[in-house]
């Protein structure tokens, strides 16, 4: 996986929970295109058309809050979200994106220097962000280089299958 | 070290732990579910490994679309039992288990000091018992499945001291309920929150299950209390593996704590979470005139023996309320059988209650009891969110049974003390 990504924001608010992200009359659903359709529809229901072009998705504190149900990344994933950037998140959800290839990272501060539309530069590996629309830049936690690698795999599934077989 | 550290010591085969540390550590039980499971077992196939690790430590519970509401739900369960039975693996299937956090407990597979994943969030639940739980995703419970093994970051704590005596009709949802408002929603994000206190050490386990259960609504990474003579009451007859000596799971006198958040009870009134965030929390005095449609008493936090008792308490002699609609499902077989017996099941049944079998039910929103547009719900449920239950534009109120309960009643929210003072 490419570990730098660009795209234009779609800002979301605090506590963007999944069943918000995928509510949970759509858990039956296995095809990952499937759940896609209905991707945030609760608070947009023109996200899932509005992803498509590929999009980074902004949020604010405790994004992906409540359920632990991957279906929530992946939705957004197949959507046509290349990544997301929060004040902070919800550990699970954390994991699950991190667990599924969907690279996300924690910035302080993003939600005030972001808007809808904005062109966004993340460099996962340096721990910058920018907003390229508004010239800001922010200096983050990178994320420990374990991370990196299974995010570099594509997904933790992928990652097992590398370190099994070297075994 | 505090009660998390420790046992997550042990688990890394390490003499300390130590916050923020990230530690690989070994898993002694893992619990999928219908919606949960089939993705893990994608994953899990994916990885090329025939076998799981151990398939004692592996279970497998169908409780959240169940019995199958569409063909897709049961293509998912037929999913589940053909890898349980492949795998040899402890499967409850319909009518043989209930929810899943309350048959873990029940049928023994939570143990004190013991490390327990679950692809549901509310997994921390089993903290109750003294166990680190926490939930996790269905990919990462795939690799779970294979290694024995997860990776963890070493959680601060805080600590809840609880103190006083609860008054009549309110109960440990309102404490916790209370207490989220007070932490908020994203206030224990990553972190341990471990329950201390008279107050707590004088909670029986079902009031206890209910704090812990709802650890994760303030983010926390766990919920946790120290194991005691209740615990191991409950515990005695369920499992079959030896408890640890439970001194060693006591917290430390020195022990580090983020900060220590202190609550006294004795002046607490029934708590309602409005919507649509769980932190939105008023005392019922305050909630105003809020008609509602639908009651339910049920689901992982609000589903036992006990709920259903202090539920009926309320309801016997009395009638839900014309155009009120309300359901109680019990948390598991046990719980079902119990207040059969008990005779819960015909006073619910006598008030103008439908009882459905065990399950989740409509708290997530994937069954049965969903809401139509500008609906209002009032449930025993964990969580309020948007569309939670149904149409996004219908509302749920969360509160305790006997709230639920007088709120059926009166068909709107209600304090179960005025309810009782007027009758």
């Amino acid at each position: 996986m490419n570990m730098k990504i660009k795209g234009p924001a779609i800002k979301f608010g605090n506590n963007i929970d999944t069943d918000v992200i995928l509510p949970g009359k759509y858990l039956v659903l296995v095809d990952p295109y499937e759940l896609a359709k209905h991707a945030l529809e609760s608070l947009d229901p023109a996200f899932p058309e509005k992803a498509k072009k590929g999009v980074i998705v902004v949020g604010g504190k405790n994004f992906g809050c409540g359920s632990s149900r991957e279906q929530a990344p992946l939705a957004l994933k197949y959507a046509g979200v290349k990544c997301v950037v929060a004040e902070s998140f919800a550990r699970i959800f954390f994991r699950n994106a991190i667990n599924i290839g969907l690279p996300v990272i924690e910035c302080k501060g993003i939600s005030n220097e972001v808007e809808t539309g904005d062109e966004i530069a993340v460099d996962f590996e340096a721990g910058k962000i920018e907003n390229i629309s508004r010239g800001k830049k922010f200096q983050v936690d990178k994320l420990p280089p374990f991370i990196l690698e299974i995010l570099a795999d594509g997904g933790l599934i992928e990652n097992l299958r590398r370190r099994l077989n070297k075994k | 070290m505090n009660i998390t550290e420790k046992i997550l010591a042990k688990a890394s085969g390490k003499r300390a732990v130590h916050p923020g540390e990230i530690v690989d550590i070994n898993v002694d039980m893992i619990m999928v579910h219908d919606l949960t499971g089939p993705l893990a077992v994608e994953a899990f196939e994916k990885i090329g490994i025939q076998k799981v690790w151990d398939n004692q430590k592996v279970v497998v519970i169908l409780d959240h679309q169940v019995p199958a509401e569409s063909v897709k739900a049961a293509e998912l369960h037929k999913t589940m039992r053909q890898f349980a039975k492949d795998q040899k693996l402890r499967i409850y299937d319909i009518g043989r288990g209930g929810i899943c956090h309350q048959v873990m407990p029940e049928k023994g597979h939570v143990v004190p000091g013991t490390v327990i994943v679950g692809a549901d969030s509310h997994t921390c639940t089993y903290g109750a018992f003294g166990a680190f739980a926490t939930g996790i995703g269905s990919t990462e419970a795939a690799a779970v499945f294979a290694t024995g093994r997860i990776w963890l970051k070493v959680p601060e704590a805080i600590k809840l001291n609880v103190t006083g005596q609860f008054q009549k009709y309110v109960t440990p949802k309102d404490l916790i309920l209370s207490i989220i408002g007070r932490i908020g929603v994203d206030g224990a994000i990553y972190k341990s929150a471990e329950f201390t206190g008279p107050t707590i050490k004088s909670m029986s386990i079902a009031g206890r299950m209910t704090l812990c259960n709802m650890a994760v609504e303030m983010g926390a990474k766990n919920g946790i209390i120290e194991p005691d003579e209740t615990t191991r009451k409950f515990l005695e007859g369920r499992t079959s593996q030896a408890l640890p000596n439970f001194e060693s799971l006591k917290s430390d006198k020195d022990a580090v704590y983020e900060r220590t958040v202190e609550f006294d009870v004795s002046k607490l009134e029934p708590q309602v979470a409005c919507p649509s965030s769980v932190d939105n929390v008023k005392p019922v005095s305050e909630v105003g005139n809020v008609p509602i449609e639908q009651a339910f008493i049920g689901s992982c936090t609000n589903g036992r023996i006990e709920d259903l008792r202090l539920a009926a308490q309320v309801l016997k002699g009395k009638r839900v309320k014309d155009n009120v609609r309300a359901l109680v499902i019990p948390a598991s077989q046990e719980v079902y059988k119990q207040a059969l017996n008990e005779g819960l099941l015909e006073i619910f049944t006598d008030a103008g209650a439908m009882v459905c079998g065990s399950a989740c039910g409509p708290c997530l929103g994937g069954h049965i009891g969903l809401l139509a547009a500008d609906e209002v719900c009032v449930s025993t449920s964990n969580r309020n969110f948007i569309g939670r239950m149904g149409s996004t534009q219908a509302s749920v109120y969360l509160a305790s049974p006997a709230t639920v309960a007088a709120s059926a009643v009166t068909g709107k929210i209600t304090d179960p003390r005025k309810l009782e003072a007027k009758a």
